[in-house]
């Protein structure tokens, strides 16, 4: 209350916050006694701006909980260190593991640039191709659009994922584990299946089922292991991830059947998951339509049926211009 | 009335309603729908203020007359109101210290920050997330960035740090507090490094 009143002056907030910040710090470390709490709670009511500034400084901590990976530099960080939780249900599951890295867009392999070794082989599919590539252990890899993948000539067990997307239904050898590279990072099945999507400057890991690890292999940082329902986000220093429910993470995979599976999903990104598979593009200019949401399964190849169904659900404004349609409102 | 209570009854009632504050409700709200404005409100604080220097008071004050105001009843939606409430605040300063020409405050309403953008969607906002906390913690000193690591990703605890960093465990919490203080600034002051 007492610095409310328009007259007095303001209190100091760097001081305020020094001190939230040391008592925040505080009961970081443990061992808070009785009497610290008392002292603790007696500093918290003394005013309301001690109250919002111990918030502030405690939300922002919290928020940075969401780093679960990140590649230092520092000699300190290389030691490689149990990962703390180790789901140990999943560690003795050989259940089949299906993990999730995705490759967007046309930048691809910003941070890593492999030498080509010989006799590596690529597979490549245009905008709205799709190719199976059955390996001689068995291995069956699946390209989505616009993808470019290559196995290493002298190692079948490994291959490059250079730009698009691919879904790998490995067969698991523990004394010669599959290793993809996509994006500067390492992904290597401890299970049987997994499936990738890589943007420029991104990487997308999810496992469905079973084990994998995911490593940046420039920043030598500790392998990440991703169990079922792990959503990794993957950029040059920095991996984030969070848990999805396992059945929205198989709608990611709906591109095998040559379907999209929009749930929630807003117009802006339903347009530019059409615009990877066609030749025609969508655009949504719009900031007002842009943020539409959309359920519903399409034929990815069919951009048509999308725009009829837009038109009618959400009452937008379809401008047909042959090579591309504009949606407006 | 009764000669039992406190010498001072008022200090005694501010105490209670601060601690009646601290509900898990409102601080969630805060948390939620309060703090994700800060840049904003410091893009408008550093372009309606001419004294730089008082930026972090009065953006500490903004957050005091909305908590006070929100204890009452949680406004909603929470933007135009701590816009207002920081509008207010300015009109206030400007009327004390005479400093500061009454026009300068005049043109706040050009600034349309009561207009809802839709938000941006799930996958955007982690990539921004992502892209936030890395320059949040760029921005620390190595250091105390160092800390921030070992505590956060690797997990250790303060005696861990402290033999991985070769120095002493006061120092640990002298680095973790530092960098509590500086990443609120970061995270929640700064706008974010590259255009979303």
């Amino acid at each position: 209350m007492s610095a409310t009143e328009s007259g007095a002056p303001l209190a100091d907030a760097r001081a305020i916050g020094e001190q939230a910040a040391d008592w925040l710090e505080r009961r970081e470390r443990g061992g808070f006694s009785e009497q610290d709490n008392a002292a603790f709670e007696a500093w918290l009511s003394e005013s309301t701006a001690h109250l919002t500034a111990y918030w502030r400084v405690r939300a922002a901590w919290e928020r940075a909980n969401r780093l679960s990976a990140f590649g230092s530099q520092s000699n300190a960080l290389r030691k490689p260190v149990t990962p703390q939780k180790s789901p140990s249900q999943f560690f003795r599951r050989v259940a089949a593991a299906v993990v999730a890295v995705a490759a967007l867009g046309a930048g691809a392999a910003l941070y890593l640039s492999p030498p080509a070794q010989p006799a590596d082989m690529t597979y490549a599919t245009t905008v709205g191709g799709k190719k199976v590539i059955v390996l001689t252990d068995g291995s069956r890899i699946e390209l989505n659009t616009d993808t470019i993948l290559r196995l290493d000539g002298a190692d079948r067990r490994k291959v490059w994922l250079d730009k698009g997307e691919a879904y790998f239904d490995i067969h698991h050898n523990a004394r010669h584990p599959f290793v993809v590279i996509a994006n500067g990072h390492r992904v290597t099945d401890l299970g049987t299946k997994f499936f990738i999507r890589e943007d420029a400057d991104r990487l997308e890991v999810a496992l469905i089922e079973g084990r994998a690890s995911l490593e940046n292999v420039g920043r030598k940082s500790k392998p990440q292991i991703l169990t079922p329902g792990h959503f990794a986000v993957a950029t040059a220093s920095l991996t984030s991830i969070s848990a999805k429910p396992v059945a929205t993470l198989a709608n990611d995979l709906s591109w095998r059947n040559g379907t999209l599976i929009f749930r929630g999903m807003t117009l802006a990104d339903a347009a530019s998951e059409f615009n990877r598979y066609n030749r025609k593009k969508l655009l949504v200019n719009d900031p007002k339509v842009a943020g539409l949401k959309i359920d519903g399964t399409f034929p990815a190849n069919n951009v048509e049926a999308f725009l009829d169904a837009v038109q009618s659900a959400l009452k937008v404004h379809v401008e047909d211009r042959g090579s591309e349609a504009v949606i407006s409102r | 009335m009764s000669d039992k209570t406190d010498s001072n009854p008022d200090a005694e009632r501010r105490r209670s309603q601060a601690i009646a504050m601290a509900t898990p409700a409102l601080e969630g709200w805060f948390v939620r729908e309060v703090l994700p404005l800060e840049a904003a409100l410091m893009h408008f604080l550093r372009r309606s203020w001419p004294n730089k220097s008082e930026l972090d008071d009065l953006r500490q004050e903004v957050y005091v007359r909305v908590c006070e105001a929100a204890r009452k009843e949680i406004p909603h939606p929470a933007k135009p109101f701590v816009f207002a409430v920081a509008r207010n605040l300015l009109v206030d300063r400007v009327r004390r210290e005479h400093v500061v020409s009454i026009e300068t405050v005049s043109d706040l309403d050009a600034l349309g920050v009561a207009v809802e953008e839709p938000g941006p969607d799930r996958n955007a906002m982690a990539r921004q997330e992502l892209r936030r906390l890395q320059t949040a913690l760029d921005q620390l000193p190595p250091r105390a960035r160092e800390a921030v690591l070992l505590r956060k990703i690797e997990g250790l605890s303060y005696r861990e740090i402290a033999l991985r960093m070769g120095i002493g465990e006061d120092t640990v919490s002298e680095h973790l507090s530092k960098a509590m203080y500086a990443l609120a600034d970061t995270l929640y002051g700064e706008p974010l490094g590259g255009k979303p």
